[in-house]
């Protein structure tokens, strides 16, 4: 069974907020929810199908189900870290596809600004049953050096420069300084990125994103009520997910799952990396949006980093603009989980309901991609394809 | 090292290992069904599914495979992937060096670190 044309993006919503102290988890996701479902048209009383991730207070979907009163026939639970909701928009289409449920709700959201979390350089906690922990606790593996081990064997095996990394950067800083929500909005040059302190070699501090308080949700649902309410169509044509990682010991860190994921979707979708007219790549570091390029097949393996450099990704200059809301990197990265935003940026680009300085012209191809966990040991891909209709 | 290290999780797929590793002995799992090594160790093969995972010595020796000096934190430290002479690459840190000459390709060789409570672990340090 193929997703292809079943189910449509009605509702997406980006709560403004990038600093939360005196709301709960749980709270930001009820507000999100209801901003998704105020967006398509709809109330909660609509939502039959509930989708959420590990950020969601309570163990699974039932504690949000119950805070928000829902009545819902299908509900899920998928932890994949940030890539959760690229993966779960997949997922709901899958349940509508089938006929499991006709409103589809995902939500996000998260407060590790307000919590003072070492998001990047601090080990995060992990349950003792892992079976990799014995190997790899006292190691101090972060999400800083993990990803700075993947762009350290890129720049070996490619020779990809501190510089054309740092034009990630500058591109989302082009874009952030139009998003009045954007934590950073200030556009920086690739000088100022490489001048930055090294937070783990080689990235510098303006090679990771953003630590932001915040959230976001989706609703999908069926052809027929897509077409009664009154948004712009933007319709899901393809899917693909992967999990990638150490493979007993025999692997490699210069591809991402986007390489397993990427091919599926597309397949799926009928259209190639050429046909897209915007993409929304996962940026937690630099180095994390040029392999995901790479490996969704925008360029050669490996000519990731002259891709991207010169402005490239840049709106309205370059050949492939990418994170119009200025992305993790600049905007907001709530829950330290990227990939709601990147969902919802697609959105707004296929409505045309982006900026009017970043809205691409006739923007009726659109893809959203998202990595979760830790590139350099197991992480989840997924990528979705839509189209305006 | 000053630097403080977690205690490794011991369980009963790893506890030959970290007894091995407090006598200073480095053990890999090697399969005697497909004759395969592998990293992080476990009871079952990753890559033939057979249960006949048997603990060999390693030669201890290896090369970087990629590396990063983590350098935002009190006690910088290099995490990093060193291949093993036996083929499995795996996660460690490199110690006992100058940060600023690590680098892709190095040849190093095991030493293990004492950690807050556990058994020590394997790290690596230029050969």
């Amino acid at each position: 069974m193929s997703v292809k044309g079943k189910a449509y993006i009605a509702g997406a919503f980006e709560h403004p907020t990038r600093h939360a102290p005196d709301k709960t988890v749980a709270q930001l996701h009820a507000e999100v929810a209801i901003g998704a479902v105020k967006d398509a048209g709809l109330t909660l009383k609509d939502v039959d199908g509930y989708f959420c991730s590990g950020d969601a207070p309570g163990p699974g979907p039932a504690s949000m189900i119950e805070y928000m009163n829902l009545k819902v026939r299908h509900a899920e639970s998928t932890e994949l870290g940030g890539t959760s909701y690229v993966t779960l928009a997949s997922h709901a289409a899958e349940a509508i596809a089938a006929g499991k449920c006709d409103v589809a709700l995902i939500t996000l959201a998260g407060r590790p600004r307000s919590e003072g979390m070492a998001t990047g350089t601090a080990p995060r906690a992990r349950p003792a049953d892992q079976p990799e922990a014995g190997f790899e606790v006292s190691y101090a593996i972060t999400t800083a050096n993990g990803y700075g081990m993947c762009a350290m064997r890129h720049m070996y095996e490619y020779g990809t420069t501190s510089e054309q990394l740092a034009w990630v950067k500058v591109a989302a800083s082009h874009h952030a300084q139009h998003n009045p929500h954007a934590m950073l909005r200030e556009v920086v040059t690739v000088e100022e990125v490489v001048n930055s302190p090294l937070i783990a070699d080689p990235l510098h501090r303006l090679d990771c994103c953003v630590i932001s308080d915040g959230g976001g949700a989706l609703i999908l649902v069926r052809p027929d009520i897509a077409k009664k309410l009154k948004r712009p169509l933007v319709k899901i044509i393809g899917a693909g997910e992967a999990v990638k990682h150490l493979a007993g010991g025999a692997f490699d860190l210069t591809t991402s799952g986007a390489a397993r994921s990427g091919p599926i979707a597309f397949a799926e979708a009928g259209v190639t990396p050429a046909d897209i007219k915007y993409v929304s790549i996962y940026d937690s570091f630099t180095i994390t949006v040029v392999m995901q390029l790479e490996d969704l097949g925008f360029c050669a393996k490996g000519a990731g980093g002259k891709f991207v450099a010169d402005g490239n990704l840049i709106s309205g200059t370059g050949k492939l603009p990418f994170n119009t809301d200025g992305g993790g990197l600049c905007n907001n990265h709530p829950a330290n989980r990227g990939s709601m935003t990147k969902v919802i940026e697609a959105v707004r680009q296929l409505r045309g309901e982006a900026h009017p300085a970043v809205q691409v012209k006739n923007c009726d191809l659109a893809l959203a991609q998202g990595t979760g966990f830790q590139l350099a040991t197991r992480h989840g891909s997924a990528t979705l394809i839509m189209e305006r209709e | 090292m000053t630097r403080k290290l977690m205690s490794p999780v011991v369980n009963s797929e790893t506890k030959a290992f970290f007894d091995a590793a407090r006598q200073g002995r480095f053990m890999i799992p090697v399969c005697t069904a497909c004759g395969k090594a592998h990293w992080y160790p476990r009871a079952i093969c990753p890559f033939c599914s057979s249960d006949n995972v048997e603990w060999r010595e390693a030669s201890g020796k290896g090369a970087i495979y990629t590396f990063s000096v983590m350098r935002r934190v009190k006690e910088p430290y290099v995490i990093a992937h060193v291949t093993l002479a036996e083929g499995p690459t795996m996660l460690t840190n490199i110690v006992d060096c100058d940060f600023d000459t690590v680098r892709i390709g190095q040849p190093v060789t095991v030493k293990f670190e004492e950690t807050e409570d556990g058994p020590p672990v394997p790290m690596f340090k230029p050969a």
